[in-house]
């Protein structure tokens, strides 16, 4: 805190003046922020009526919770969770094991030919996906894969650039005479990777775990494009069935579900916020 | 340390690798060959693959006919091409320019040394975890002409009712107007920015009569352009990406007002089958994104500063 001491009474008011404008606009800016998310929960809680009334209600009552039962029932969202579950569950695990590999031997081995394969890792963060989306189907197709999970988490396994760049950046801050020491004393490369550097970098692979996790949660056009039958669908696929099907205007469902599909991830962002805001400030992208 | 230096003597002796160096070398790939792999099937492959399908005329059903540029003149006399564009163009000034404003002056207020500020960053932040469909479907409501909170707060207000994502005016704003609610990851960037500049550099100003504004014009937007510079780069790639939104939302309606450039590559391509169009237009797009992104740094020089060097 570097704060000029006030020394009149004029400029002390002048300050708290300018703290309550302040405090008022970010409050404001807070209000306008959170109240999307209070209108998901008190809408879920309504019944069809409340859902309808015309000078609407701020809060439920009494707040029904027989919608989030109701909806989940309405569809196979169980069967939905468990795609989803299976999906972000291995494409999380592709990503956290493989990209730290692939960092790792960009951070650590030296080769002739790094820095330009390094290059085309963050030339490759730049292409859109949908600029490869469809070679891309007609590979997974060629394959057979169209209509199963596969495409939505083999890709994964082979690292993804935003994730091998963070990591790296990450394993640049660890000393080089640690790895240095270890090699003396007759590890192997592998073991420096493994028994090393990963311990060292767990909160790096928090950060690419959680950042995976949303992302593979959350995808929507992939399983769009490879997922037909109704078996299959992740829940951002089934919830968007759902919503479709039931139409018009029963929200106080669809958003019962939708609460209970962003649940992981919430309870996620309470446990791990640093995480989130380490991933975003140590690249300065975005996931 | 000590390791770089002799390798560096090594090469300087021997042109060719010692055996170590040759392990080493060996192991930097075995390290990076899924990455490899990866590249080669799944981003340069379809890359060079994508355009070869751009110049046929295929529906993956049947094989697929050589057609030259074909699907490239098509393309520039499609009417729908011009439109999407249009429409793409709109929503990227749209939200590259209310995203990265409002997200800096996000941080800017969240920067101040105020007590109680943290929980602040966190209620800011939190906006941007609720995305994807749960989010496109919470607007859905909330859009609702009839029901929906906006037009009850807007008639409360005393301002008529608008027909949100149902009217052609009046759509695209309000795409472009639920994506300001997400700004809390940039707002993050910013603080990170903000906070790396020099309080000795505030200090001196007031000491000689700035006052807040010129602060902030002459210290604040410089020390941090870079920031601005790169956050302003990626925005306008992933803004010309949006897909999400007019799918679920509008369909591209009404009236096409929506129909946005990613939303009509989709279309061709998934729903009409028409693969060879549609790899026109994704080559298209990396066109248009590469020159965006090298104009914008082209542009760069008359207003991003760097503070060391160049």
């Amino acid at each position: 805190m570097v704060s000029i001491a006030p020394k009149t009474s004029t400029k002390q008011l002048r300050e708290i003046l300018r703290g309550t404008i302040l405090y008022g606009l970010i409050c404001l800016g807070a209000a306008v922020l959170i109240i999307p998310i209070f209108w998901m929960v008190s809408s879920s809680l309504k019944s069809w009526s409340e859902v309808l009334a015309v000078p609407l209600t701020w809060l439920p009552h009494p707040p029904k919770w027989s919608n989030y039962p109701q909806g989940w029932t309405a569809l196979p969202f169980n069967t939905f969770l468990m795609n989803s579950c299976l999906v972000t569950g291995l494409a999380v695990l592709g990503d956290v094991v493989v990209s730290s590999l692939v960092a790792f031997g960009f951070a650590r081995l030296r080769s002739r030919k790094s820095t330009f394969l390094f290059m085309m890792v963050l030339a490759t963060m730049m292409i859109p996906y949908q600029v490869i989306i469809i070679p891309q189907f007609i590979l997974f197709k060629f394959l057979g894969w169209v209509d199963s999970l596969k495409p939505l988490f083999v890709p994964a396994f082979f690292g993804w650039p935003f994730f091998i760049f963070l990591l790296r950046q990450f394993f640049m801050t660890i000393p080089r005479e640690l790895d240095d020491a270890a090699r003396i004393d007759g590890c192997s490369t592998w073991r420096i990777y493994w028994n090393i550097m990963l311990p060292l970098c767990k909160p790096a692979l928090a950060t690419v775990a959680i950042f995976s996790f949303i992302a593979n949660w959350n995808n929507f056009m992939a399983p769009l494009i490879y997922i037909s039958s109704q078996a299959k669908y992740t829940l951002p696929l089934g919830l968007n069935l759902f919503s479709g099907r039931i139409g018009g205007t029963q929200y106080h469902l669809v958003m019962a579900v939708s609460v209970l599909t962003l649940l992981p991830i919430i309870v996620m962002f309470s446990f791990a916020q640093k995480y989130f805001i380490r991933g975003i400030t140590l690249t300065g992208i975005k996931g | 340390m000590r390791r770089e230096v002799t390798s560096k003597e090594k090469k300087l002796r021997h042109p060719k690798l010692s055996k170590l160096a040759r392990k080493e070398e060996l192991e930097f790939y075995l390290f990076i060959s899924p990455w490899i792999i990866g590249f080669v099937f799944f981003t340069g492959g379809p890359i060079i693959a994508s355009f070869l399908i751009s110049l046929t005329n295929w529906s993956i059903l049947s094989a697929p006919q050589w057609t030259g540029l074909t699907n490239y003149t098509k393309l520039f006399t499609d009417p729908i091409f011009y439109r999407v564009l249009l429409n793409t163009a709109y929503y990227s000034c749209g939200s590259v320019s209310l995203g990265v404003g409002g997200s800096l002056i996000a941080g800017l207020l969240l920067n101040q040394r105020l007590p109680g500020l943290r929980v602040f960053r966190t209620i800011y932040y939190l906006p941007t975890v609720i995305a994807g469909i749960p989010m496109v479907l919470l607007f859905l409501w909330l859009y609702n002409p009839s029901y929906g909170l906006f037009n009850y707060v807007l008639s409360r207000l005393g301002v008529g009712k608008v027909g949100w994502l149902w009217d052609e005016n009046w759509a695209m704003p309000a795409i472009i107007l639920m994506n300001l609610w997400r700004i809390g990851g940039n707002m993050i960037i910013f603080l990170a920015a903000l906070h790396g500049v020099p309080q000795s550099l505030y200090d001196a100003a007031r000491a000689d009569g700035a006052n807040f504004w010129h602060q902030f014009i002459y210290i604040t937007l410089p020390m941090i352009s870079p920031i601005i510079f790169l956050v302003v780069v990626i925005s306008t790639i992933a803004s010309f990406q949006v897909f999400l939104e007019p799918y679920v939302l509008t369909e591209g309606g009404p009236a096409n007002a929506t129909l946005t450039y990613v939303l009509y590559l989709y279309r061709n391509g998934f729903q009409w089958w028409k693969v060879g169009y549609a790899s026109t237009m994704a080559w298209i797009l990396l066109v248009i994104l590469l020159s965006l992104t090298g104009i914008q740094f082209k542009l760069a020089r008359y207003w991003v500063y760097y503070a060391e060097g160049k």
